[in-house]
């Protein structure tokens, strides 16, 4: 996994509160066994009109968020299925952190394991987020991972919170996997002694 | 004397491998990976590339459930499946589970079925495990006092590869649920109540334990019901503490302990249940006594009303964001804020999925479909959770009375739930869904979902329009 220490990026918003993984990317692109043409099925329902062709009217659509690395959500955002195809999509797409308010908890999972950046910032600093996006639709921000500040056009840091493994992991490119093999002693002398057996391999 | 403790917190304890530090997680081992077609086969395309093996095999099974289609079986016996992307992921399932040694539930085969009915059906769902699945709806094995919990693909991989994961300790809640339910009114409604009372991120960050009278009085299936759910108001899962309903239901089960190892089991599961004086971080309440048959209105599980109730108006509403979110959801669903939903038409009635397939739910919505017949024009897909359960209801003749009614009996999976397989609900259609989700386009883009009880749902196919169950039943 890359390293990721600071996004400097355009910020596109979507302020909608409870953005289900459905919206992110509908099932009906699920059916991949990799991880290609993910892309194209974000906010499949609202990125395209009936015939097939871009809807114009959609945040991402619009000419100025060509190019936005950013996503600033409202609350909740992620909530639903499991799917990581939707921090996938959303990375395909070129998305390198999502802003809100709140993530449901397996988008944020999910998100971290893959180095899309889920940022939680207060609602009030969203919410003027929000109003420098709508003054300006090129508004680009800052976000300093090793800090754990997002910088605000005119320069105020907000703290965002991540846990220390996980930002670990993103600001020096480690991969979760092997740290969890390293743990494999532990791991056996757990299992010598666990008592909860079940066997899928042979009924009782 | 140690301090008392949640089942949560002895759950947790029993599976830590490592605690969690200032700089790291805990390292939590899982009892149980449930795995399927749809979320897993990036994650052994990850173990190839590392060339990593399936640590335990015999903790890991596989079953064919979300892309797989419920049309009825061909002249041979067989499932036609004709997506060519199911027909892939299928066969890449088959060839993960070959390669790497994991038991799999063939489409068709004896024991197939969706993943959340399969691991309780067979026995491998058992009190005090942690249980994994690439799917949200892994909380629905919670109803046994198991941890279980969805995890995403990437997870997938560190459970396939190290049997562990890395967690941080979730908070607990509690859940109250006292009273009695009336005639008509069962789990399915109790959830969604609680989840219209609290929201859709009311559970972030925790995980539920219901408790109280009414959740002691249900049954396995019921309680599965609920758990199910716990996912639709944000809770990272959701328990019932284990009780003698849950001995009765795991004993004898295929993957059970059998005998002198079932008892000594039942001895360790009487130990679960949250000790007295056991704190929570948080405490949620309903009241059962005088809970109605819930149908939601909107686009998503929290969007809820009693059956008789108007839809809400934007004066209802709490803020900005929540007066926003219900234009929206109305605009897309056709209804009018301070209208009652009952007498709309319907066009779908899907009675299936993970919450709601079964064999009690589908004896629930017979005993009401008995001797009538579905509303002309009204498409009812019956859906069992499971081949196991499609043969238990076709022993007691349930299949009967569901086709003479005019509906179709379908083979097992998770079928119009989620809009992935060829089970969907046309554009603009209004369907009442025995599901969990009601996003936009869920069920098929466009598609209008009205989350209900398998009785709502079974009441909804013989009247054609949105009905309160407890006028059609004795």
């Amino acid at each position: 996994m890359e390293p990721i220490t600071t996004i400097n990026g355009k910020a596109v918003a979507l302020p909608i509160e409870n953005i289900d993984t459905d919206q992110v990317i509908p099932a009906s692109y699920l059916k991949v066994t990799d991880k290609a043409g993910l892309a194209e099925g974000l906010f499949q329902a609202w990125r395209y009109l009936p015939d097939g062709s871009l809807n114009p009217d959609f945040a991402l659509n619009r000419p100025e968020a060509l190019g936005a690395t950013i996503l600033v959500a409202g609350r909740n955002f992620g909530c639903g299925s499991s799917r990581e195809h939707a921090p996938w999509a959303l990375q395909g797409y070129g998305f390198r952190a999502v802003v809100a308010p709140a993530f449901a908890d397996i988008f944020r999972n999910n998100a971290l394991k893959i180095g899309l950046l889920p940022v939680t910032i207060d609602e009030e600093s969203y919410h003027e987020l929000l109003s420098h996006i709508e003054e300006d639709p090129a508004t680009m921000i800052e976000i300093d991972l090793p800090n754990q500040r997002l910088i605000m056009p005119g320069g105020r840091a907000v703290p965002f919170p991540i846990d220390g493994f996980a930002r670990h992991c993103l600001v020096h490119g480690v991969d979760q996997l092997g740290f969890l093999q390293q743990q494999e002693d532990a791991i056996a002398a757990f299992e010598s002694q666990h008592a909860v057996a079940v066997n899928t391999l042979q009924p009782n | 004397m140690s301090s008392p403790k949640t089942l949560f917190e002895k759950v947790w304890d029993a599976h830590v491998v490592r605690p969690e530090s200032s700089d790291t997680p805990a390292v939590l081992y899982i009892d149980l990976h449930l795995i399927h077609e749809v979320t897993s086969p990036q994650a052994f395309s990850e173990l190839r590339q590392r060339g990593l093996k399936v640590r335990r095999p015999d903790r890991t099974l596989g079953t064919m459930d979300h892309s797989t289609p419920t049309t009825p079986r061909n002249a041979l016996g067989i499932i036609p499946v004709i997506d060519p992307q199911a027909i892939n992921q299928l066969d890449q399932l088959r060839k993960n589970c070959a390669e790497f040694g994991i038991t799999l539930f063939e489409l068709g085969s004896l024991n197939q079925g969706i993943v959340h009915v399969i691991g309780p059906e067979q026995g491998l769902t058992q009190p005090g495990m942690t249980i994994v699945c690439g799917d949200s709806h892994t909380s629905t094995h919670g109803a046994f006092g198991a941890l279980a919990f969805g995890i995403g693909t990437s997870e997938v991989g560190h459970v396939l590869a190290t049997q562990c994961l890395l967690q941080y300790q979730p908070k607990t809640c509690a859940v109250r649920v006292e009273g009695q339910l009336q005639a008509g009114v069962g789990a399915k409604d109790i959830i969604l109540a609680l989840i219209a009372k609290y929201g859709v991120g009311g559970g972030t960050g925790h995980v539920f334990e219901y408790m109280g009278s009414a959740i002691r009085a249900l049954s396995m299936e019921e309680r599965m019901t609920i758990c199910n759910m716990s996912i639709e108001g944000g809770a990272r899962a959701g328990m019932v503490a284990p009780d003698e309903t849950t001995f009765a239901y795991v004993a004898g089960r295929p993957y059970a302990p059998q005998g002198a190892a079932f008892d000594a089991a039942v001895a360790r599961w009487r130990r679960l249940p949250s000790d007295e004086g056991a704190q929570f971080d948080r405490e949620m309440t309903l009241d059962a006594n005088h809970l109605a048959p819930m149908i939601t209105y909107g686009t998503n599980p929290a969007m809820g009303i009693p059956i008789d109730a108007p839809v809400p108006t934007l004066a209802d509403m709490p803020d900005a964001p929540s007066r926003q979110a219900l234009d929206a959801a109305l605009a897309y669903m056709g209804f009018e804020p301070g209208r009652p939903l009952l007498g709309h038409p319907i066009d779908v009635v899907f009675l299936g999925s993970c919450t709601n397939s079964r064999i009690s739910d589908l004896r629930t919505a017979a005993a009401l479909m008995k001797d009538r017949k579905v509303a002309a024009g009204v498409r009812v897909l019956v859906v069992p959770g499971s081949q196991r359960v499609k043969r238990q209801a076709e022993e007691e003749g349930l299949d009967a009375i569901f086709t003479a009614a005019g509906a179709e009996w379908r083979e097992a999976g998770c079928s119009a739930c989620l809009g992935m397989n060829d089970d969907k609900v046309p554009p603009g259609k209004y369907a009442i869904s025995s599901s969990n989700r009601n996003f936009v386009g869920r069920q098929g883009p466009g598609a209008r979902t009205l989350l209900a009880s398998p009785l709502t749902a079974a009441a909804a196919a013989v009247t054609g329009c949105v009905t309160d169950p407890r006028t059609m039943i004795k």
